[in-house]
């Protein structure tokens, strides 16, 4: 379908509509700590009551709850929103903010405590890649277990059925059980399934978490063509980038609550904001296993993990080893808020030495001059030895910081996502065709 | 692209589930059908013997019930070899106790399905009793050995058999749906129900035939709605008799289990996804 069509399609209709959506859970939590000084009658008084409460529970046919004491928890709180047809709305939010609650709400799975949501259409939601497949079942038949599942009838699963095997490319394995699979063709076959479906709302949590980089690039692929097929799709991922490629608009959710709603760009970088406090230092005790990063400490040139475009920032990496790690390599990746790599920095034992012996290490990595464009950014870590090749976990998306220029006020040059990266540069300037004026000399100019 | 001609519109707000919940069941009826053919299909994979076990089970207890109630406590059959009188009664409670027990796991198992997709969950613990026929007809087959080898031959009545199948169960949905609706609350019952299964063989006349009984507890005991369906299933296959007011009140039970079973459940479904 062209794109001409598909922004025909998307109306001024409204297909979903969400006000004052509230859910809570019952939540228990135990008083203090009952080890050392209680005593044994206290502890049977204790369980007695906890009992007892639990017996009344049953009783009345409520919900067991653990703990002396019972809260009431808001897991989304009066959430109001609109999506209009053919709109892709992203909605983005830390872990525990709501974002699964809400989609849980919308996809009918459970209901909300308070509120009301309208839906004009048929809705199938995708929040996890091979919802009931069977282990023992083979791939032709977990197809169909999977569709119907999904909402698809026998009709329309067997008129999709080619279709299906081809994107998944699983044709050779297709009567084997989806046990014997590979994890990477047990995610294809079920992504597969899922993006065949044909609902006019389409809800999408979190499925390109998995997968190979080909792989995922042909899903991101897929939903762009549904997504620009005038199809309404909610999607939520942690994936910035993901979210910034595929919608237009997204929902911020924070504690239960919408933060904004807007321009997904906007968002996003309101949201990678919020998330820079308290973040900047990466720590993690040592499990004693083997190297490990414990701890990642970047300097920016102002407070607030803002670095001033131009000025000198460092990184410093602390690693715990128990051994020496020979031919060590360490590296990581400045990248984007929504997860695009922007700079690569590496250093190997030849050229700094580094980790000959056992214990304690701080490697300082100083950037004299950072020419990161205006924007927010992380870091990714990768961390091993390239002779013997060894692989230690390193952390990924640490480290939040701001890039922006302070001091330096341009017209027409610092917009946001203009670009990543700003060089160095020398201009000149000539005129071909003097004229009365005189020639002019070549000047020089700087960024 | 094809628009549907009408978009029908969903409204989700605390408590309204209720309002489109017979019509989705009628609409994920494929779903039913697909659940059941898995249950089935998966039943017996990864085991030795595979289906074998569907005879070896039902043989074997019959073997001990004709030895025990048969040979050693001399009980009556009415007429029919002792075995067969026990394997008839075998078929419809066999099918009952595998059909609570599975049943009763069966939304504890699919939490996966529970707590990613809507639909009706009735579906669920329905199909998972619907694929507790397989050993059924199994132990049909078998039964229809035995009668050959017996020479034993039915009158008309089997015809009517179906509706005693039927019977059969409808008898295991209500008591199902209960204990699975419960057993996603409290897991307690996960415990109870092996034991409940345990003691209705014994109680129910699977190794006796109900006319041991004596008259004047007759109808206390078809309160049991077993009793009920086991007679019915004799008297189908074997041309027993049968003591049609007691028929007639397990009928009822059956009937008010099946009421209060759908009752629970949906009373609970709302919550499933929260608590599984």
């Amino acid at each position: 379908m062209s794109q001409e069509i598909a922004i025909q399609m998307q109306s001024n209709e409204v297909v979903i509509t969400a006000e004052s959506l509230s859910k809570s859970y019952l939540i228990g939590h135990e008083i203090g700590n009952h080890r050392g000084q209680e005593s044994f009658r206290e502890a049977v008084g204790r369980h007695a009551r906890t009992f007892v409460r639990a017996a009344v529970n049953v009783a009345h046919g409520r919900q067991i709850i653990r703990g002396e004491e019972v809260e009431e928890f808001w897991a989304l709180n009066d959430v109001s929103f609109e999506v209009k047809r053919g709109e892709v709305l992203g909605v983005i939010g830390r872990n525990g903010a709501g974002k699964s609650t809400l989609l849980k709400i919308l996809s009918r799975i459970t209901e909300p405590t308070k509120g009301r949501a309208t839906i004009k259409g048929r809705v199938a939601s995708l929040l996890e890649v091979g919802t009931g497949f069977h282990q023992d079942l083979t791939g032709r038949e977990n197809i169909y277990l999977n569709g119907a599942i999904l909402g698809m009838s026998k009709a329309e699963i067997k008129a999709k059925f080619d279709e299906i095997v081809d994107f998944a490319e699983v044709e050779k394995f297709l009567d084997t059980p989806v046990k014997h699979y590979s994890s990477g063709m047990y995610v294809r076959l079920a992504f597969a399934v899922a993006a065949h479906l044909e609902p006019e709302i389409l809800i999408i949590d979190e499925v390109l978490a998995v997968g190979d980089v080909v792989f995922q690039k042909k899903c991101l692929g897929k939903m762009q063509s549904v997504a620009s097929s005038g199809r309404t799709v909610l999607f939520v991922s942690h994936n910035m980038q993901t979210v910034a490629g595929l919608t237009e608009r997204t929902l911020l959710l924070k504690a239960g609550r919408v933060v904004a709603v807007g321009r997904s760009t906007e968002i996003i970088d309101q949201y990678l904001g919020d998330l820079a406090p308290g973040d900047a230092v990466y720590k993690k005790a040592a499990s004693g296993g083997g190297p490990e990063i414990t701890r990642v400490e970047l300097h920016t040139s102002n407070p607030g993990h803002l670095q001033q475009f131009g000025k000198s920032m460092t990184v410093d990496v602390e690693i715990q080893t128990p051994e020496p790690v020979p031919n060590a390599a360490i590296s990581f990746q400045i990248t984007t808020g929504s997860h695009q790599p922007v700079l690569h920095v590496l250093n190997l034992d030849s050229e700094v030495p580094m980790l000959r012996s056992g214990g304690t290490h701080v490697l300082s990595c100083r950037f004299p001059k950072l020419r990161l464009y205006p924007g927010f950014y992380q870091l990714d870590f990768a961390f091993g030895a390239s002779h013997p090749r060894r692989v230690f976990e390193g952390p990924h998306q640490i480290c939040p910081f701001e890039v922006a220029v302070l001091d330096e006020i341009r017209e027409f040059y610092w917009y946001p996502n203009n670009a990543l990266y700003v060089e160095e540069v020398e201009w000149t300037s000539q005129c071909l065709d003097p004229r009365a004026e005189g020639r002019h000399s070549v000047v020089p100019a700087s960024t | 692209m094809v628009l549907p001609q009408q978009m029908e519109t969903i409204v989700l707000e605390p408590g309204r589930a209720e309002k489109n919940y017979w019509r989705d069941l009628w609409r994920y009826r494929e779903l039913f059908q697909v659940l059941a053919w898995r249950d089935c299909a998966v039943r017996y994979k990864q085991t030795v013997l595979g289906v074998a076990w569907a005879v070896i089970r039902p043989v074997l207890a019959m073997a001990i019930f004709t030895v025990i109630f048969g040979r050693l406590a001399k009980l009556p059959s009415g007429g029919a070899p002792y075995a067969l009188m026990v394997f008839t009664g075998m078929l419809p409670w066999t099918f009952f106790s595998t059909a609570l027990s599975d049943a009763s796991n069966s939304l504890i198992s699919n939490t996966n399905l529970v707590s990613k997709v809507y639909f009706p969950r009735l579906i669920v613990p329905t199909a998972t009793i619907a694929a507790a026929f397989v050993d059924f007809f199994i132990g049909l087959l078998i039964l229809t050995g035995m009668m050959i080898w017996y020479r034993f031959l039915p009158s008309w009545q089997v015809l009517l058999l179906p509706v005693f199948i039927f019977l059969a169960f409808v008898a295991s949905v209500g008591p199902g749906l209960w204990i699975t609706a419960v057993n996603v609350k409290y897991r307690d019952f996960r415990y109870v129900i092996p034991f409940l299964v345990q003691f209705g063989l014994y109680v129910s006349p699977v190794g006796f035939s109900s006319s041991v009984v004596p008259q004047r507890w007759r109808l206390l005991y078809s309160l049991n709605p077993m009793v009920g369906i086991i007679d019915g299933f004799r008297w189908c296959i074997l041309r027993g008799q049968i003591y049609w007011p007691a028929f007639g009140l397990s009928t009822v039970v059956v009937g008010g289990f099946l009421w209060v079973g759908v009752r629970q459940f949906r009373k609970l479904e709302k919550t499933f996804a929260d608590l599984i």
